[in-house]
This record gives C-alpha cells, sequence and structure tokens, in this order.
C-alpha cells in the first residue's frame, strides 16, 4: 500500500529532547532519525517513557516550557524546529495535523464541535463561519458520524469516546494535511472500537494521501496500518525496520520481548510472558544500551558502551542498535528453549 | 445521511454545560426564591421613586423624625429632617446596587483578563504580574480610599473605582490558578497543534472554562462590594448628601438608634436581605457549576 515518491513530506535527523529538571538534564530523546514519504505510515512504538510521545510534541513544537529540541525536523526541506510561532502555527494544523491520545480531554467541553471545528477553516482558510460549518458536517459525514448535520451543534460530552475521536480525526483532517500525527489515538477506547478506527485511518490514507506517523504501544494497531516501524527504549531507537520485518524477523533483544509478552490465541494457555524487570528510570541511564539491564542477552560491553544504530546487514534498510548479532540472539534463544 | 434513515427524536441543539448547571440550580428552593426576592427589591429601588408622591430630598418641617404610618405615605418613617424614609432607603438602594453591580464588574474584567493573562504566559511574566498583584494588596486600601475622597471630593465614580482597586486582586489570584490547572489540559495542546494563536487561546479556550469558577466568584464578590460600600458610606466616605446609600442611611440612623429605631431596621434590613440572598445563590451557583461534577 506505499506509494512512495521521491521527496519525503518529512525528514527528521538527529532529533534529541533534553528537559532541565531540578535532578540535571534529562534526556528523553537521543538521535532519533526517520523519513516518511506521501501516503506512508511509520510506527513508533514503546512502552511509557520511552520517548515516542516527546518525540512528535518536538516536531510540532509542543514541548513544556523547560524542554529543548535539538537537531532537524525538516518538512519540505524547511526546518521546523525553532521557527517562530506564527510561522509554526500556520504549518499546525494545515498541513501537520495531530490526534491526541483521550479523545474525553482533548475537546473543549465549553464549546460545541461546530465551534471547535470552524475555528481551524477560519484560521486557515479564512472560510465565513456558514462555509466552514458545511466543511465541518462534510468531515464529520466522511469519518461517518450519522446525523452529522444535527449533531454538529453538540458538546463533546454527549458524544461517546469513540464518536468524539471520530470528531478529532475528522477536526485534524479538515485542512487535508500531507502529514498525522497520531499518539495513541485507540489506547483510551474499546477494542472494537479500536478496529474501527485504524480502519477508518486506513481509508482515509487511501483517499487523500496522508502520511501518518502512528505513536502506539499496540502491536495489533502497527501490524494494521504501518508501513514502517520504529521501536523506542529509553528514549533510543532500538530497531527501525519494515513492519513485515519487525513482526517476522525482529533483529533486536527488546522487540523479540515485546512480540514474545503478546498474548495469543493459537498458543496453549499458560502464564502470560513479560520482559523482566521494569522501564528504565531516564534520570539514571547506564551509559551503554537503556534495555541492557533487563536484556537477556546482556554481555559487558552492552552496560558500557552503547551499540550504534547500524544497518542489519550491509546495505540493508533495516536499522538495529544492538552489540549482539542476530545469529548470536538466534542460537541463544534456540539454547534457552 | 440518506433520507430513508430513521429520524431518532428531534433534539434541539446541543446541551451546553451551562444548560446543566441551569437545571441544578432551579432545584434549589432557597436560591430561586432569592432570585425572586432580589429581583424585587431592584425593581423597586428603580420604579418605586417614580410611583411614590414623596420625593427623597424634599423636606417636612412639620413630620420630622416621625414613625411609620400610613398618612402621607410615609411608611418607613421619616429621618430627623422629614424626609420620606422609604424613598431614602429605595434611593439608596440604587446607589448600593449599582456601586455593587459597576464595581463588581470592573473587577471581575480586570481580573479575568490579568489572572488569565499572568497564568497563561507563565514564568517570568506571571511573577512579575502576581508581584504587582502582591504589592497592591500590600497597600493600606482604607487610608488610600479616604486620602483620594479628600482630595478628589465624593463621587459615586470615585467609589466604584475603590472599591474595584482593592476587588479585583482575589479574582485575578482565583482566576490565575484556575489558569495554570486549565493551561495544562489536552484540549489546550491540541489547540495549539491546530495552530491556534497564543491569544486566542486565552479567551478562546480558556475564558470560557473559567466561567464557572468567575461566576462563583462573582456572586461572592457582589454582596461584599455593596458591604464594602457600606462601609465607605458609614465612615462618611461615600456619596454627597442629599444623595444616600444603604451604607449612610445605617450610619444616620444608628446616632439614633435609641429614639428612633425604624431609621435604622429598614435600611439594615434592606441591606440584610440583599445580602442573604446574594449569598443564597452564590452558594446554589456552587453546587451548580462545581466542577467536580463534571
Amino acid at each position: 500500500m506505499s506509494d512512495v515518491t521521491t521527496t519525503p513530506v518529512l525528514r527528521v535527523r538527529d532529533l534529541s529532547v533534553r528537559f532541565a529538571t531540578g535532578d540535571g538534564p534529562v534526556y528523553a530523546v537521543n538521535d532519533v532519525s526517520f523519513e516518511l514519504g506521501r501516503g506512508q505510515t511509520l510506527g513508533i512504538v514503546g512502552e511509557s517513557g520511552s520517548g515516542k510521545s516527546q518525540t512528535m510534541l518536538a516536531m510540532m513544537g509542543l514541548l513544556a516550557r523547560n524542554g529543548t529540541a535539538t537537531g532537524q525536523v525538516l518538512h519540505h526541506g524547511r526546518n521546523l524546529l525553532g521557527l517562530p510561532q506564527t510561522e509554526l502555527n500556520a504549518v499546525r494544523g494545515d498541513r501537520i495535523a495531530m490526534i491526541f491520545q483521550d479523545p474525553m480531554t482533548s475537546l473543549n467541553p465549553y464549546l460545541t464541535v461546530e465551534r471547535q471545528m470552524t475555528e481551524v477553516l477560519e484560521l486557515h482558510r479564512a472560510l465565513s463561519r456558514r462555509e466552514a460549518r458545511v466543511r465541518a458536517i462534510q468531515a464529520l459525514d466522511a469519518v461517518r458520524i450519522p446525523d452529522a448535520k444535527r449533531r454538529i451543534a453538540f458538546y463533546p460530552h454527549e458524544f461517546s469516546g469513540g464518536m468524539r475521536q471520530r470528531v478529532m480525526i475528522a477536526m485534524a483532517l479538515l485542512c487535508e494535511p500531507e502529514l498525522l500525527i497520531a499518539d495513541e489515538p485507540t489506547t483510551a477506547l474499546d477494542a472494537t472500537v479500536q478496529a474501527q478506527i485504524v480502519q477508518l485511518l486506513r481509508e482515509l490514507q487511501r483517499e487523500h494521501g496522508t502520511a501518518i506517523v502512528m505513536i502506539t504501544h499496540d502491536l495489533g494497531v502497527v501490524a494494521g496500518l504501518c508501513d514502517d516501524v520504529l521501536v523506542m527504549y529509553g528514549g533510543r531507537v532500538m530497531e527501525h525496520a519494515s513492519a513485515e520485518d519487525v513482526f517476522h524477523r525482529p533483529s533486536h533483544p527488546y522487540t523479540r520481548g515485546l512480540l514474545a509478552a503478546l498474548p495469543r490465541l493459537d498458543a496453549a494457555a499458560g502464564a502470560l510472558r513479560s520482559i523482566p524487570g521494569n522501564p528504565p528510570n531516564m534520570n539514571e541511564l547506564p551509559p551503554g544500551c537503556p534495555f541492557s539491564a533487563r536484556c537477556g542477552f546482556v554481555q559487558d560491553r552492552c552496560v558500557t558502551t552503547m551499540p550504534p544504530l547500524q544497518p542489519l546487514a550491509p546495505g540493508a534498510p533495516a536499522l538495529r542498535a544492538c552489540h549482539r548479532a542476530v545469529a548470536d540472539l538466534d542460537a541463544l534463544e534456540a539454547g534457552h528453549a | 445521511m440518506s433520507a430513508t434513515a430513521p429520524v431518532i427524536a428531534a433534539a434541539p441543539a446541543g446541551r451546553s454545560p451551562w444548560r446543566d448547571a441551569r437545571t441544578r440550580f432551579l432545584r434549589h428552593r432557597a436560591a430561586v426564591v432569592s432570585v425572586v426576592v432580589l429581583a424585587l427589591i431592584t425593581l423597586a429601588c428603580v420604579f418605586g421613586p417614580m410611583l411614590l408622591p414623596n420625593a427623597f430630598d424634599s423636606v417636612d418641617w412639620g413630620l420630622m423624625s416621625a414613625p411609620p404610618t400610613r398618612a402621607g405615605w410615609h411608611l418607613f418613617g421619616t429621618d430627623e429632617l422629614g424626609r420620606d424614609l422609604l424613598v431614602r432607603t429605595l434611593i439608596g438602594g440604587r446607589v448600593s446596587l449599582l456601586v455593587g453591580v459597576l464595581a463588581t464588574l470592573v473587577s471581575t474584567t480586570i481580573g479575568v483578563v490579568w489572572g488569565a493573562v499572568a497564568g497563561f504566559a507563565g514564568g517570568r511574566v506571571d511573577s512579575v504580574m502576581m508581584r504587582i498583584v502582591d504589592m497592591a494588596y500590600a497597600v493600606p486600601y482604607l487610608l488610600v480610599a479616604i486620602l483620594v475622597v479628600t482630595v478628589f471630593g465624593r463621587d459615586i465614580l470615585l467609589v466604584v473605582g475603590a472599591i474595584a482597586a482593592l476587588s479585583w486582586l482575589n479574582m485575578a489570584r482565583v482566576v490565575r490558578g484556575q489558569t495554570l490547572s486549565i493551561k495544562s489540559r489536552e484540549f489546550i495542546e491540541a489547540a495549539r497543534a491546530i495552530g491556534v494563536p497564543t491569544w486566542r487561546i486565552i479567551f478562546q479556550h480558556v475564558v470560557p472554562n473559567l466561567m464557572g469558577v468567575v461566576v462563583i466568584y462573582t456572586s461572592i464578590l457582589v454582596p461584599g462590594v455593596i458591604l464594602t460600600e457600606s462601609v465607605l458610606s458609614f465612615l462618611g466616605l461615600g456619596v454627597q448628601e442629599p444623595m444616600t446609600s444603604w451604607g449612610v442611611l445605617i450610619h444616620d440612623g444608628a446616632a439614633v438608634m435609641g429614639a428612633a429605631p425604624w431609621m435604622i431596621l429598614f435600611p439594615a434590613g434592606a441591606l440584610s436581605i440583599t445580602l442573604y440572598c446574594a449569598n443564597f445563590i452564590g452558594d446554589a451557583l456552587r453546587d451548580a457549576l462545581d466542577p467536580k461534577d463534571r
């Protein structure tokens, strides 16, 4: 389904995010790089605190006051980092839109859905209130909200969670952005609604050719939607490969752990597997690989030096950051079993 | 939408959070009664003096310090100069209520804008703005009020200004605190992500969410302001004779309380009833708009 053209919509280079805290600097994101072409979908996977959300917030210029982003976020060659607020506002919501995790809290409870949707069009398209309303109703129809003409006058609390997320998606797509950043858009929803939302995103992407960055910790969503996957841990990229590779030939111990932790219908019932240990404290990361404390394949040098993010094989598109070779992992895993 | 879709009961436009609050407010019987009483008092103050035969400043030398009587419509009696106390109480009510409403409006507007901007901007702007509030707090307010009135003379607008200058400070603090908590809500981040400019986020997205708190705080402010006006008048800093206010009437009545109790009872009663009503309404508003309810 990928329809890659030559110029990427978004090219992120060595994006790092640092927070100044009372306990000294916290390096939340380190040297993240990726590219995204028209109509492509990138999944960013990781557990809480892995830096996946901060990566997106940094791209949109939405970091908290004490956060600083370095590197480059190139949107058609223009660096979004350090852009003045007014120029950034012209891009946000127009060319790049964002959907948030919790549809219950990301709509203003005191404004009607109509007001919130028309605001986008007034800001970016200079439409009149009336024209904007027509356009907003079309957008609600497109995300299959029944009886949109009447419901557009409703307040957010009169919608269910799934419906609100549809409203958010409709709002994000009003200006037909080239890039949609979705920060765990299905996490707060029921399983059945999750599937509907993923399906909806896929259809809208097919229609408009929107590129999507999907931040999630739900591997099911990744499998259903993404072309490429970026696996993050402790603020670093562990593995960057096609979704196909990540699911069938995971090359990093952390990815393998994540996949093994998925409950499966076809396996014999038993205790659920998990990755031992806790997510790292971002204040006291080891000098080496952040996953080394929980890794089953850990060696001495893992703790002391960070493995570089390198191609899996010379010239291969897949990237991984691990000292051990894939063959090593396979052999050791076979030995354990 | 196809035309064959079943028509669900044609509901009106969305139920705003305000409408829910109104439903809850109307369940409060004391508050509803208070609204009615307050409305009656206001109407009486506005139209009463036009309908009654006596003027508030006409002196009747033959009827000084008369107790309440139906003769000549002196239902509240007369004061030491033989002026009709009913009309004077209503006129005094006009002044007190007007000062109350005006001063509240002014201080609410200043307080909301100041607090919302300080809270939303944060950082240094916030510090400077709130230190200004702290400094204004430290000014010995009554002394300044006395000074201002002595220098510029008595004027109702001056009284309004003096009261507003004090009471916007609390409003600014309350609003700033509330803004801080609203600022971190996700829909503000969502608004930023849409590209809404900062000033528009403050006034379009933050302020409507503040209204619950502001309305509650205003309902507490109104009686406080009316009371402050009475205090200033009682100290002789209010409006100029023969114009009057409830505070002035209470002040004059207090001097002859033993001999002519009606001179203090009627204006003090009017003031007390008004304050009670305002407090009941404030209570009900707090219950109706309590953010914890949603």
